[in-house]
């Protein structure tokens, strides 16, 4: 009894924490984004501006929270909603360190990749409900665009799966042991790490919600809280593609000994935020159709080159 | 895709650059004396007042927003009654500065003006008079009219003749 409370308790306090690390990340992406465009971000509410994600949170809950008249009101507010859902529980089957982890399903990365499917139906929701133009546009290229990256999110993905041997995340973070798998899998972690950033709808990929084109794409009739929920959405997936990525390939929370493995987690997981947001100040933003052959004529036989290699390979060493 | 990668690589670098924000109100731009900031009303050598009430300012305004009255003395010196800029219509462009003719309204690089109430944003000829000279030092418009207000006689100034004798023939 008393450890089942215990447990959920943790869940709790992981959510918590994780809904923290996103709103922490308003301050991160806007203070980093300055430091590469050389200048100050918010530097003036707070010591160093922190105090600003109070301030943004604020100005958040105190924005009129309105549904149009012409959208389809009970699918306008679930859209959001389905997105914050699906991510905090892919986080389910991410382990942070051995004891902390929500967790330890059999089929862990499978659950992962079939919650990010379930993230593309948010936008084409949210498109769809706004009944404007602009918006369905905006959901129907992002649509397009989360599921042609899906495929060969999961494709490159099985290289790892081959080389650890089981979906159990736990289980593919121990095999990492002896060699991070980032060494042998390497194109895999290029081509999941940039399917990654087009599942989260991020720059470059970010023409569902290109803030300079489409007005504002899919969220555009979004003010409020369920923008609020948009924006949190949106930084808690850069932070599970970058939890994601480390323990995939870059070992979880393996690393020398003079650090608890929590520290290793966050130190690989911020490193991979902070190049999320170096992406994000530095590329341009590619056209639609560009996009989508960069995903189907590029990347899709890469990946299924990689995994037929990592089979021959996997096959003549058993 | 190497020119891809060559972007990220010199944004990235852009970290070790100096940030180009002035801090302001800690730090202050450095603004050039020809600066076209707040309006004043500057004084002779002999500290008094410069403006000669011409209404040349309030014409050349492209706002409309000086309002001055002129008034002349016993000496039939003119000056100014009242002056008034209403400094939520005025555009700082300069264009009075240009037309005056004796260097008494002038712009200076100061532009902290901000007032939580409109009426207090237009100022007076008490407002905007100054003890000094300005830009423009040395410049006495009445030593170098042509007419006698006390300062100094028909054909005293610089760069004047005598005046004709209408009674005389000679030149």
């Amino acid at each position: 009894m008393i450890d089942i409370l215990l447990h959920i308790a943790l869940v709790i306090g992981i959510m918590f924490a994780l809904v923290l690390i996103s709103a922490g990340l308003i301050w991160l992406e806007r203070r980093t984004l300055a430091l590469w465009q050389d200048r100050y971000g918010p530097n003036r509410t707070g010591p160093f501006g922190t105090l600003q994600v109070v301030a943004d949170m604020i100005k958040i809950f105190m924005k009129e929270d309105w549904i149009p008249q012409f959208a389809d009101k009970k699918v306008f507010v679930v859209a959001p909603a389905i997105l914050m859902i699906s991510i905090l529980l892919s986080f389910a089957v991410v382990p942070f360190t051995p004891e902390i982890g929500v967790v330890n399903l059999n089929i862990g990365l499978l659950f992962f990749l079939g919650m990010s499917s379930f993230g593309a139906y948010s936008i084409v929701l949210a498109g769809w409900s706004s009944n404007n133009k602009y918006s369905l546009i905006g959901a129907m290229r992002g649509a397009s665009q989360m599921i042609s990256y899906e495929v060969f999110m999961g494709l490159s993905l099985m290289g790892v799966v081959m080389l650890a041997g089981s979906f159990n995340m736990r289980d593919i973070v121990l095999a990492q042991q002896g060699r991070w798998f980032f060494i042998p899998q390497f194109l895999g972690f290029i081509i999941f790490f940039i399917a990654g950033i087009a599942e989260t709808r991020r720059l470059p990929f970010d023409i569902p919600e290109a803030e300079s084109e489409l007005v504002a794409g899919y969220h555009s009739e979004y003010s409020g809280m369920k923008f609020g929920m948009f924006f949190v959405g949106e930084y808690l997936g850069i932070t599970l593609i970058s939890a994601m990525t480390t323990t995939l390939f870059f070992g979880g929370w393996l690393g020398p000994g003079f650090l608890p493995p929590i520290c290793w987690f966050l130190i690989k997981m911020f490193a991979f935020i902070l190049f999320f947001i170096l992406l994000r100040a530095s590329l341009p933003r590619p056209r639609s159709d560009q996009l989508m052959a960069l995903g189907w004529k590029i990347l899709f036989p890469l990946s299924l080159l990689n995994l037929l290699v990592t089979g021959a390979i996997v096959l003549y060493y058993k | 895709m190497f020119s891809i990668l060559r972007s990220i690589w010199l944004v990235f670098l852009h970290m070790f650059h100096k940030r180009v924000t002035v801090e302001y109100p800690e730090k202050k731009n450095y603004l050039p004396p020809r600066h076209r900031g707040r309006i004043v009303l500057t004084r002779d050598p002999d500290n008094q007042e410069r403006c000669v009430g011409c209404y040349l300012c309030a014409v050349a305004c492209p706002v409309d927003c000086i309002s001055l009255q002129a008034t002349e003395d016993e000496n039939g010196r003119r000056s100014a009654e009242f002056f008034r800029i209403n400094f939520s219509r005025c555009i700082l462009c300069g264009y009075c500065e240009e037309a005056c003719p004796t260097d008494a309204i002038q712009l200076i690089p100061d532009f902290e003006m901000s007032e939580y109430n409109r009426q207090n944003l237009v100022y007076e000829k008490e407002d905007l008079l100054i003890d000094g000279q300005g830009k423009y030092p040395g410049y006495n418009f009445f030593k170098h009219a042509g007419v006698d207000a006390g300062v100094k006689g028909k054909g005293g100034g610089a760069d004047e003749d005598q005046p004709v004798d209408i009674k005389k023939l000679m030149p």
